[in-house]
């Protein structure tokens, strides 16, 4: 066979393609655009850090974290603080982790491990997904319709219990999801060893299982709890508190049935002020409950990084 | 012919393990059946409470109140224009600003981006995400509206559309960014090879192969945002104002379904005089509940058109 030497006109157009030094100006403009969307996130992100750190600042210079974390809500902003709202806070978490972790993992553990493909099962995971994504103030409906009317006798109306039943309701989709992935990524292999040796069902999932899941599934729960400690919409239709609250009395059932006030609310509470002394109280409040969620968040990377393993 | 030998025969039966084991499984097993089934309950629960709430509001009202005369819950005005179009223009405001930002970070992030790079910036639209809605509220009343929109229009109202509307934004482009973002890495790497082995530059493998291949979650991405736009509450309830007249301007204040919730709940002693405002609080959650159920269940749709071609 001859090679023909004879030069076709496309082939100076191809090699001048191959070897182009021409620099690809779309394509670098295309990529900077791109980049530009992530920076103006970043942007937003950081402008929005320094304007609640510096309007926070005199907060924390004139009366100190601690006179801020201990005072209560009141009407005077020098003396008002956010204890209250840390201790509703804190008391709503509790409930969420008592009420969405527990639920929230059998659900999973149904859906991973024990449900078989019938049509009934098929509908609690898209019904999971659909309350996945109900908006929150919808939550807060249940709540004030379930929690804070058919079951005033069991919660005394807009309480703590309310609120926080409300709130793990929220949740619960999000641990199941999140459990249920940790789950499913457990290998086969790993429950086949355990059937091999005798183990019953129950057995497998309790000593092999779960174990290898337990990160992943902490680590979901973490995460939905720091989301339920930001949520503002649902606890102010249960009806948190957003003026005065009295100081708690009674036993802990009583605290529990009587009404609260979050960080959240606080914070809102404190925006809609026209004063500005109110506006500083409020980025104070932001300063801790990002403090708080941040440090969550970083609980729950730091646990996953540790724990996970790759199979 | 040989005797069965009865007492060596294993039969199913003494395979099955001992009665006492067998009880404590099936009761385990019902034990998780019944929490997988609670979440059955809790959607009957929301639907009932939000239907038989918003039936008694409906049959309390003069049903011509619905359409005309502004939002004034305590005044029995309960004109759904009001707040179905300060609905609109905050979603639509949100979605420019989400759409873009969110699409560009998700196409950064999975063709662009090396692993170090994506290690530095992925965390961006994390901490963004983890961000409260309340923060983003108070971001968009004293900064956003202040800095941004009262500069491009000196007479703009303190409380605005426009501000809550690009608040929102904020807020919903994490969640654009990262579904977008698993949609166009889960398209196989065989196809941008295939494409650049014809000589294709990355700009024009990115928008004519990947973007194509990944388009149906990108659009199940994008509706989500704009379901989760929706639904947004706090943001608006800051920074949008309590307007119930009906208003298009995106620098006046305006009211939102969301925002009427909160605005009734907030109010929550003086409205307790008027059964039908607390009412009304129901039926507009019913609408909202049905529009966000409607939307998720279009963008669960284009998920799973992804997830079986590949």
């Amino acid at each position: 066979m001859v090679v023909r030497a004879e030069k076709l006109p496309t082939s100076d157009i191809v090699a001048a393609h191959l070897s182009g030094k021409r620099a690809d100006i779309k394509g670098i403009l295309f990529q900077t655009a791109l980049l530009m969307s992530l920076m103006l996130a970043l942007l937003f992100l950081i402008v929005l850090l320094t304007e609640v750190l510096i309007s926070a600042l005199p907060v924390f210079q004139e009366r100190g974290l601690q006179s801020f974390l201990e005072g209560s809500l009141s009407g005077f902003p020098d003396r008002a603080g956010v204890s209250q709202a840390l201790y509703g806070s804190g008391m709503l978490m509790l409930f969420v982790v008592l009420f969405a972790f527990p639920l929230g993992v059998a659900a999973a553990i149904y859906l991973e491990e024990y449900a078989v493909d019938t049509r009934f099962n098929r509908f609690i995971t898209v019904n999971i997904r659909n309350l996945a994504g109900v908006p929150s103030v919808v939550f807060g409906l249940l709540g004030l319709a379930i929690f804070v009317g058919a079951l005033r006798s069991l919660t005394g109306g807009s309480s703590l219990i309310a609120g926080g039943l409300t709130l793990a309701v929220l949740v619960l989709p999000i641990v199941i999801i999140t459990s249920s992935e940790a789950l499913r990524a457990v290998p086969q292999s790993i429950r086949e060893a355990g059937y091999g040796v005798g183990a019953t069902k129950w057995e497998v999932i309790r000593s092999h299982v779960l174990p290898s899941a337990a990160p992943g599934i902490f680590t979901g729960t973490i995460l939905a709890v720091s989301r339920a400690i930001g949520e503002a919409a649902p606890i102010l239709l249960v009806g948190a508190v957003t003026g005065l609250l009295g100081q708690a009395q009674g036993g802990f059932l009583d605290q529990m049935q009587g009404r609260f006030t979050a960080m959240p609310i606080v914070i809102f509470e404190w925006t809609k002020e026209a004063n500005t002394e109110f506006k500083a109280l409020a980025s104070a409040g932001i300063v801790v409950l990002m403090a708080i969620i941040l440090l969550t968040n970083a609980a729950a990377i730091f646990l996953r990084n540790k724990y996970e393993r790759k199979w | 012919m040989a005797q069965a030998t009865v007492d060596r025969t294993v039969t199913l039966e003494s395979l099955t393990g001992a009665p006492k084991r067998r009880r404590k499984e099936a009761i385990i097993h019902r034990l998780f059946q019944a929490a997988a089934a609670l979440s059955i309950v809790l959607s009957a629960l929301i639907v009932l409470s939000l239907v038989r709430e918003a039936f008694a509001f409906l049959a309390a009202i003069d049903l011509s109140s619905l359409w005309a005369g502004g939002w004034y819950p305590r005044r029995s005005a309960f004109d759904l224009r009001v707040i179905i179009t300060g609905t609109a223009v905050i979603a639509g405001i949100a979605m420019l600003v989400a759409g873009p930002l969110g699409l560009g970070a998700a196409i950064y992030l999975s063709e662009y981006a090396n692993p170090r790079v994506r290690r530095i910036l992925k965390p961006i639209v994390e901490i963004l995400a983890g961000i409260p809605s309340v923060v983003l509220g108070f971001f968009a009343l004293l900064w956003i509206s202040p800095e941004i929109v009262q500069r491009l229009n000196p007479s703009a109202s303190f409380f605005n559309l426009l501000a809550a509307g690009i608040g929102v934004g904020i807020l919903v482009m994490p969640l654009v960014a990262s579904v977008a973002e698993d949609a166009l890495r889960s398209v196989p790497m065989a196809l941008r090879e295939a494409s650049y082995g014809l000589g294709a530059r990355k700009m024009s493998t990115t928008i004519r192969v990947v973007f194509p291949a990944a388009v149906s979650g990108i659009v199940a991405a994008l509706i989500l945002g704009l379901s989760r736009a929706i639904g947004e509450t706090m943001v608006v309830a800051l920074a949008a104002g309590s307007s119930g007249a009906l208003s298009f301007d995106p620098f006046q204040p305006g009211q939102t379904m969301t925002g009427a919730m909160a605005q009734l709940a907030i109010g929550g002693d003086q409205v307790k005089g008027s059964v039908s405002a607390v009412q009304s609080l129901y039926f507009v959650g019913l609408v909202l509940f049905l529009m966000t159920l409607a939307l998720n269940i279009i963008s669960e749709r284009f998920v799973r058109r992804v997830r079986q071609r590949y």
